[in-house]
C-alpha cells in the first residue's frame, strides 16, 4: 500500500517535472515549426537555435503581475487554471511509457483518463464563467458543447479497441499489439477480428477526436482568437495564463499518448521481436512515437483554418458519430465470427 | 443554416468589438447587441482615426495635397494617387505621355495584387489560419521590392506627378516585374490547393454573409463586393481612364452574394491584373515620362471636376471644386470602404459571430480610408 | 446520401493537399532576413529623410532661395540665410528639418533647383526623444565633411 502511494507521488512528482520540460519545450517546437512552415526561421535569438527561449519565456510569465480585474468571482477565478492544469498531470500516472516504467497500471486506466479530461473542459467553463466577460463567457459556453460533442466519438472508439483487447488497462492493451507493426491496431487485419476495413478510419476518427480534444486548431473555437480575443484566457496573466498553457500542452502530450497507445502499439518496437534489436520493449520508441504525433498536430494547426461551431458539430454527429458506431457494431460482429 | 432560431430582443446583451480588437483590423468599433452567440443588431461607430483629410485639401496647393493620397488606403495608394492625379490633369488639361500611362498601369496593377495578398492573408487570418498570410506577405515582398526600387518607398509611393511621373523604370524592374509575372502565376496555383480549396474554408464561406444586388445599390457598394454579387461594375472598363481599353483582360463576375463569391472575385482579379502587366510590359512605349509643356503653377481654371479609378476596394471618386486659386475651394472624396462597410449593419442581422466576422473580412475593410 | 460521401471524400482530399503544401515549406530554407545581425542594402532612389548636398569645399550648395520650404506640405522645414558683408549670395545658417512631421514626400528635393537637397539613405531612426527627430541639417553635413 504504502509503496504504491510512495510510487504514485513520485509519479506526479516525474509527470510535473515531464510535463514542465514538455510544455516548454513543445512550445518551442511549435514556434520553430510554425516558423519552419511558413518560410522563417522562428525562434533563434536566445542560444542555439533559439533553444533558452522557453526558460526566459518561463521567468518572464512567473515575474509578471498576477491581475485580477474587477468584480471577478475570485475563487472560482483561481482555481480554474489549476484545474486545467492538474488532471492532465494525474492522467501520467496511467500511461505505461515502457513495459515496466508505469507509475500504477490501474485496470480501468482508459475510464480515468476519460474522466481527467473531462474535468480539464469544466476547467474552461469555470474559467469562462468567473472570469466576467462576455467573450470568455462565449468562449466556455463554446467549449463545454465542443467536448460533448468530441468525447461521445472518442469513447465509442476507444470502446472498440477495448473490446479488440478485452481490458482496460493501457498496459494490457499495448501489449496485444506486440510483435510488429503490421500487429498495430491501425491495421485492417487483426488476429482477433479478422479483416476489418474501418480500423483506419477509426485511428482518423480518434487523431480528430484528440485535437478537438484539446482544444487546437483547426478545433480552437474555445480560444478563436480573431473573434473572442483569447476566449477563457482573455484576462488571465502571468502564471495564471502559465497555467492554462502549460495544462494545454500537457493535454496535447495526453492526446498523443492515448492514440499511440490505442493505435499505434505503444511502446512496442515497430519491427517486433526479431531477437537483433535490443530495444523491442523501449521507452524510447514511445517517445519517438508521441512526438511524431505531436509533429502532426502542429503541423495541421499551421495548415487550416479554424472551423466555426456549427460546422464542428455538424463534423462530430454527421460522420464522426455514425461511423464509430458503425465500426463498434462491425467489430462487435467480427469478434463473434473470430 | 444560421436562421433556425428566432431571436429575442429582451434576452440580449451588448457585445462591443473594437475599437482594439483582432478582427477589425485598427480601429473600428462594431457594437453588437446578441442573443447567445446570435447577432440580433449590430452598428458601425468609426471615426476613431479621422485625419480632416478633406479639409487639409483646402489649405494646401495641389502639388502639397499628393502625398495625403497614399495615406488614406495605405494598400493601395497607388490607385488612390492615380485618382487625384487624374483629377488634377483633367482640370487643368495636362497631357500625360503614353509611357507615363503605361507605367502608371503597371504600378497600379502590381500595387492591386499586393492589396488583394494583404487581404486574403489577413483574411485567412480572421479565419484562424496563420500560415497563408506569411506566403502572402512573402509575395507581396517581391512587389514592394520592385516599387520601392523605383519610387523609392514601400507604401505611400506618391510616385505619380501632374502630367507624369516622379522618376522613370529602368530595365531592373521589368525583369523583375516579369519574374514576379512568372512566380505569382505559380504561387496562385498553391493558394488554390490550400486556400481556395479547403473544406473548412469553404464551409465557412459558401452560403454565408449574403449580400444582394439590391443591397449593394442601395448602399452603394462597389468593386469586389458588388462584383460578388453579380453587379458587372468595374471604373477600368465602364468609365474607361489612362490607357485601360487598350489593354484585354476580364471582370470577374460572380453571382452568388457570398463570402466565397467575394473571395473568388478577389483572387481571379489577381490573374486578371498579372495579364495586363504582361501586356503593358510589351506594349511599352518609349519616350518621356513627363509633359514637355506643363504649368509651372497648378491652378486649375474654376469648375466642378470630378475622376474615378477602380482601387483594390472599389470605386474612388474625386469631386474637386476649384474657384481658381492655389488651393481646391472643396475636394470631395469618395472612398469604396465606406461604402461598403456600411452593408455590414444590415447584412450581419441574424447571423453568428463567428461568421460575422468572417463576413467584415470579405468586405475588406480599411479604416483609414473609411475615416479619412 | 450521394453527397454525404463525395463531401467525406472530397474534404479529406483538400485537406490532405494543403496539408501536402505546408510539409513542401518545412524543410526549405527560411526566406526571411535575420535582421539586426544583416540588413537589406537600400535602393539608391530610396527616400529617407533629406540631407544637404556639399560643394568641393564642404560648404552646402543651397543658396537659401527658401523654395524647399514653401513646397513642404506639412511646414516641417526652417531654414535661415546671412548676407555676410562685401557678397552678394546669401549664405546657409540653419537648416532645420523637423522630421516628426515630415512624410517622406520628397516635395523639398523636387522643388530644389540647385542641387542642394537629396534623400539620406538612413531608415534606422528611433529614439525615445522627440528632439532627436529635429535635425540641424547644417550640422549634418559639416559632420559628413569629417
Amino acid at each position: 500500500m504504502s509503496l504504491t502511494l510512495f510510487n504514485v507521488i513520485l509519479a506526479v512528482f516525474i509527470a510535473i517535472c515531464f510535463v514542465g520540460a514538455n510544455a516548454a519545450y513543445l512550445v518551442w517546437c511549435e514556434r520553430k515549426g510554425a516558423g519552419l512552415f511558413q518560410r522563417r526561421p522562428g525562434p533563434m535569438e536566445n542560444g542555439p537555435w533559439g533553444l533558452l527561449q522557453p526558460p526566459v519565456d518561463g521567468v518572464k510569465l512567473m515575474t509578471k503581475q498576477l491581475l485580477i480585474p474587477g468584480g471577478v468571482d475570485k475563487a472560482i477565478f483561481m482555481v480554474a487554471p489549476v484545474l486545467a492544469m492538474f488532471p492532465a498531470l494525474i492522467s501520467f500516472v496511467t500511461i505505461p511509457f515502457s513495459d515496466n516504467i508505469v507509475a500504477h497500471p490501474i485496470d480501468v486506466g482508459v475510464l480515468m483518463i476519460f474522466a481527467f479530461a473531462a474535468l480539464g473542459g469544466m476547467s474552461l467553463l469555470v474559467a469562462g464563467w468567473g472570469s466576467r466577460n462576455k467573450y470568455s463567457m462565449i468562449s466556455s459556453v463554446r467549449a463545454v458543447s465542443q467536448t460533448v460533442a468530441y468525447e461521445i466519438p472518442l469513447m465509442i472508439t476507444t470502446i472498440t479497441i477495448v473490446m479488440i483487447s478485452g481490458s482496460l488497462n493501457l498496459s494490457d492493451i499495448v501489449q496485444t499489439q506486440l510483435g510488429g507493426f503490421w500487429s498495430w491496431n491501425i491495421w485492417p487485419l487483426q488476429k482477433q477480428v479478422g479483416f476489418n476495413l474501418l480500423m483506419p478510419v477509426s485511428f482518423l476518427i480518434l487523431f480528430v477526436c484528440s485535437v478537438a480534444e484539446t482544444n487546437r486548431a483547426p478545433f480552437d473555437l474555445g480560444e478563436a482568437e480573431s473573434e473572442l480575443v483569447a476566449g477563457f484566457h482573455t484576462e488571465y496573466s502571468s502564471m495564471g495564463f502559465g497555467l492554462f498553457f502549460m495544462g494545454e500542452y500537457a493535454n496535447i502530450v495526453i492526446g498523443a499518448c492515448l492514440t499511440v497507445i490505442l493505435f499505434l502499439g505503444g511502446w512496442a518496437c515497430p519491427v517486433g521481436d526479431l531477437g537483433f534489436f535490443p530495444f523491442t520493449h523501449h521507452v524510447g520508441w514511445f517517445l519517438l512515437k508521441i512526438y511524431l504525433i505531436i509533429f502532426v498536430f502542429i503541423w495541421i494547426r499551421w495548415t487550416f483554418p479554424r472551423t466555426t461551431i456549427y460546422g464542428l458539430l455538424n463534423l462530430s454527429w454527421k460522420y464522426l458519430i455514425p461511423i464509430s458506431l458503425f465500426n463498434l457494431l462491425l467489430t462487435a460482429g467480427l469478434l463473434k465470427v473470430f | 443554416m444560421t436562421e433556425p432560431i428566432t431571436l429575442q430582443q429582451d434576452e440580449t446583451f451588448v457585445l462591443n468589438v473594437g475599437p482594439q480588437h483582432p478582427a477589425t483590423h485598427g480601429v473600428l468599433r462594431v457594437k453588437m447587441t446578441m442573443d447567445g452567440e446570435y447577432i440580433y443588431n449590430a452598428e458601425t461607430v468609426l471615426g476613431y482615426i479621422h485625419r480632416m483629410h478633406e479639409k487639409m485639401a483646402e489649405n494646401r496647393t495641389y502639388p502639397q495635397y499628393m502625398p495625403n493620397m497614399g495615406r488614406l488606403d495605405y494598400l493601395s495608394a497607388m490607385s488612390f494617387n492615380h485618382g487625384y492625379a487624374l483629377v488634377v490633369e483633367r482640370a487643368c488639361n495636362i497631357e500625360v505621355p503614353e509611357r507615363a500611362e503605361y507605367i502608371r498601369v503597371i504600378t497600379v496593377e502590381l500595387n492591386r495584387i499586393a492589396s488583394h495578398l494583404v487581404w486574403l492573408g489577413a483574411y485567412v487570418l480572421d479565419l484562424g489560419g496563420f500560415t497563408p498570410l506569411m506566403y502572402c506577405f512573402d509575395d507581396r515582398e517581391q512587389i514592394l521590392d520592385l516599387l520601392e526600387a523605383v519610387t523609392g518607398s514601400r507604401l505611400t509611393y506618391c510616385y505619380f506627378r501632374f502630367g507624369g511621373l516622379y522618376n522613370d523604370i529602368d530595365d531592373d524592374f521589368i525583369t523583375g516585374t516579369r519574374a514576379f509575372i512568372k512566380r505569382m502565376r505559380k504561387e496562385l496555383k498553391m493558394y488554390a490547393k490550400l486556400v481556395t480549396g479547403n473544406i473548412i474554408l469553404m464551409k465557412r464561406l459558401k452560403g454565408h454573409g449574403p449580400v444582394d444586388q439590391n443591397m449593394c445599390q442601395r448602399y452603394g457598394a462597389t468593386g469586389p463586393v458588388a462584383r460578388g454579387s453579380g453587379i458587372n461594375y468595374d471604373v477600368r472598363r465602364n468609365e474607361p481612364y489612362s490607357v485601360y481599353p487598350e489593354f484585354d483582360f476580364e471582370v470577374p463576375v460572380y453571382g452568388e452574394g457570398d463570402s466565397y463569391a467575394r473571395y473568388l472575385v478577389r483572387m481571379e482579379e489577381m490573374e486578371q491584373s498579372l495579364r495586363i502587366i504582361e501586356q503593358a510590359l510589351d506594349k511599352l512605349p518609349d519616350g518621356p515620362v513627363n509633359p514637355k509643356k506643363k504649368p509651372k503653377l497648378i491652378k486649375p481654371p474654376p469648375g466642378d471636376y470630378y475622376a474615378a479609378v477602380e482601387t483594390a476596394r472599389g470605386n474612388f471618386g474625386i469631386r474637386m471644386v476649384s474657384d481658381g486659386g492655389k488651393n481646391a475651394y472643396r475636394l470631395k472624396l469618395r472612398s469604396p470602404t465606406y461604402s461598403n462597410m456600411h452593408l455590414f449593419d444590415e447584412a450581419c442581422r441574424g447571423m453568428l459571430i463567428a461568421d460575422a466576422l468572417a463576413f467584415m473580412g470579405s468586405l475588406d475593410l480599411v479604416i483609414p480610408e473609411m475615416d479619412r | 446520401m450521394g453527397g454525404y460521401f463525395t463531401d467525406l471524400f472530397t474534404g479529406t482530399k483538400s485537406l490532405l493537399d494543403g496539408m501536402w503544401v505546408t510539409l513542401k515549406e518545412f524543410p526549405r530554407r527560411p526566406v526571411t532576413l535575420n535582421y539586426p545581425h544583416e540588413s537589406v542594402k537600400m535602393y539608391p532612389r530610396f527616400r529617407g529623410h533629406i540631407e544637404l548636398i556639399g560643394d568641393k569645399d564642404g560648404k552646402p550648395n543651397c543658396i537659401v532661395c527658401s523654395m524647399c520650404q514653401r513646397a513642404c506640405p506639412s511646414g516641417c522645414i526652417s531654414l535661415a540665410g546671412v548676407k555676410p558683408e562685401g557678397e552678394k549670395k546669401k549664405v546657409l545658417s540653419r537648416y532645420i528639418l523637423d522630421f516628426t512631421t515630415c512624410s517622406l514626400c520628397g516635395s523639398c528635393v523636387e522643388s530644389c533647383n540647385f542641387n542642394a537637397l537629396r534623400f539620406s539613405n538612413e531608415y534606422n531612426l528611433a529614439s525615445t526623444r522627440k528632439e532627436d527627430f529635429i535635425m540641424d541639417l547644417l550640422q549634418r553635413l559639416e559632420e559628413q565633411n569629417r
